[in-house]
């Protein structure tokens, strides 16, 4: 692939948070019994702005807000990169609550994987569903799957990456060939 | 997060970077997180074995070593050297080398020797994190004093901290030195003449043999034990006598008109340089010092230990 390709266009992103929001409160009524968890660093971005949207629709929810750093839960700690953890700010149990970890890219699971081990050190939940922005779902070196899906990309080539940028006034996502 | 922790070893404070400690500190503040959760354990050093070699008395520094240790999901092996071959006249690189052979990847050492820590490194192939050798230093101590000096103040630059005691037997001194000023903290000794290195202005530091001209000057007070064990003559008349003019006492702390904070690396002796009634007072961290000690060490541990399976 020589081109970048847009994946999801400023219009395209808004829809789906706003779709995301929509599904959630469908769900989870009046979130008395649920969390959103923002995966560290990037599912935060995407969390933040689902709940705002939320907050617009529904002022009076009672959504908790916690956000996730899986890095000492690894499975490739000491394989070649040195990962620097990010801080996990979670204020509450997560004992029976209905948990939505929120990322950015699915891709080998991998990542998801440490981040159910981490959520586990809070407490055991009652459920945890998964929210992507992006599922290249032909990657999976694990067997996980989501619950919310933003879009689906069937790229098998290792050859690419899934680039979403997260500036304050444009958000954007690009399939990019890994020389660019 | 400013930058990783580029070095193998830690053997002294000493060679670091302030953005080294900083990077500690942040890993730090993650674990300490994961501490006050319900569940303290994580995996992320269950592929590597850590042998804790002790051939000096310790409580706290080997109880919270091995804690962090089993919280980072590493396997452990523990040595004392009153227990082992060392008595029968086996050498240093003799001991670790056969500890080594049996697959450990890191070694916690305290020795009784200055400089022990460094000479290994040179000589074996694990990394190698120094628990204290001698009189030198001892890293993970000032980084958890400094760690809660931040904790307390939001940040250890601009602070004045004075270090109260036996400065010439003390690795906990020297490693604070090193470690506050590299933070931009000022540091100023106290003590009697006897007990202070005559050179150790070269370092930086400010000395005084006044206990309340230091009490006035400093933001925060950390008290050394006088270290009978290291000493091979006598430095003052009688502990009786080094108390009533340098044990920190609830008396001379109404007299200031100011709050300072108070630290102990312990172990403390209770009535010599400290009193009770300080050291279990409103202003001391002591017992915060231990409890972030775990949350450092376990930061250490963690940033070294990737680097090597």
């Amino acid at each position: 692939m020589s081109q970048p390709k847009l994946l999801i266009s400023q219009a395209k992103f808004d829809l789906i948070v706003k779709r995301f929001a929509l599904q959630l409160i469908e769900i989870h009524g009046d979130f008395a019994n649920s969390a959103m968890i923002g995966l560290q660093p990037r599912g935060v971005n995407l969390a933040k702005r689902i709940l705002d949207v939320i907050t617009e629709l529904q002022p009076e929810n009672s959504l908790r807000y916690g956000e996730l750093d899986h890095t000492f839960f690894r499975d490739d700690i000491g394989r070649g990169e040195i990962f620097m953890p990010k801080r996990s700010t979670i204020n509450f149990s997560t004992e029976g609550l209905q948990i939505i970890m929120v990322d950015d890219v699915l891709y080998t699971g991998r990542s998801v994987r440490a981040s159910i081990d981490a959520l586990m050190s809070f407490g055991r939940p009652k459920q945890i569903e998964l929210m992507v922005l992006v599922d290249r779902r032909f990657k999976r070196e694990l067997p996980i799957s989501p619950n919310y899906v933003g879009v689906e990309v069937d790229s098998r080539s290792t050859g690419e990456h899934v680039k979403v940028d997260w500036s304050e006034t444009l958000q954007q996502v690009w399939l990019l060939s890994n020389k660019e | 997060m400013t930058t990783q922790l580029p070095i193998k070893h830690l053997l002294g404070i000493k060679g670091l970077e302030a953005s080294h400690i900083q990077t500690i500190f942040e890993t730090a503040d993650n674990f300490k997180s994961l501490l006050n959760g319900p569940v303290k354990k994580t995996p992320a050093l269950r592929d590597i074995t850590i042998a804790n070699l002790f051939f000096e008395n310790s409580t706290r520094t080997r109880v919270s070593f091995e804690l962090a240790e089993k919280r980072l999901g590493a396997d452990i092996v523990n040595f004392s050297s009153s227990s082992s071959s060392v008595k029968k006249g086996e050498t240093l690189i003799d001991t670790v080398n056969n500890i080594l052979s049996m697959k450990v990847d890191m070694v916690v050492m305290r020795h009784p020797a200055p400089g022990a820590c460094v000479f290994l490194s040179k000589y074996i192939d694990a990394q190698i994190v120094n628990a204290g050798d001698g009189t030198h230093e001892h890293p993970t101590q000032a980084l958890l004093d400094a760690f809660s000096i931040r904790e307390k103040f939001g940040d250890v630059a601009g602070k004045k901290i004075v270090i109260i005691g036996d400065i010439l037997h003390s690795r906990v001194a020297l490693s604070n030195i090193y470690c506050l000023q590299l933070l931009g903290a000022e540091v100023m000794v106290c003590g009697p003449a006897t007990l202070i290195p005559k050179n150790i202005h070269h370092l930086g530091v400010s000395v005084t043999h006044t206990l309340q001209d230091a009490l006035k000057w400093c933001d925060v007070a950390n008290v050394l034990r006088i270290q009978l064990e290291r000493q091979d003559e006598r430095h003052f008349p009688s502990l009786k006598e080094y108390s009533s003019l340098y044990g920190l006492t609830l008396e001379r702390l109404k007299g200031l008109d100011k709050e300072i904070c108070i630290m102990h690396p312990g172990p403390i002796n209770r009535g010599v340089e400290i009193s009770s009634d300080v050291a279990d007072g409103e202003h001391s961290i002591i017992l915060q010092q231990v409890e972030n000690g775990v949350a450092v060490r376990m930061a250490v541990l963690f940033l070294l230990g990737q680097q090597r399976l």
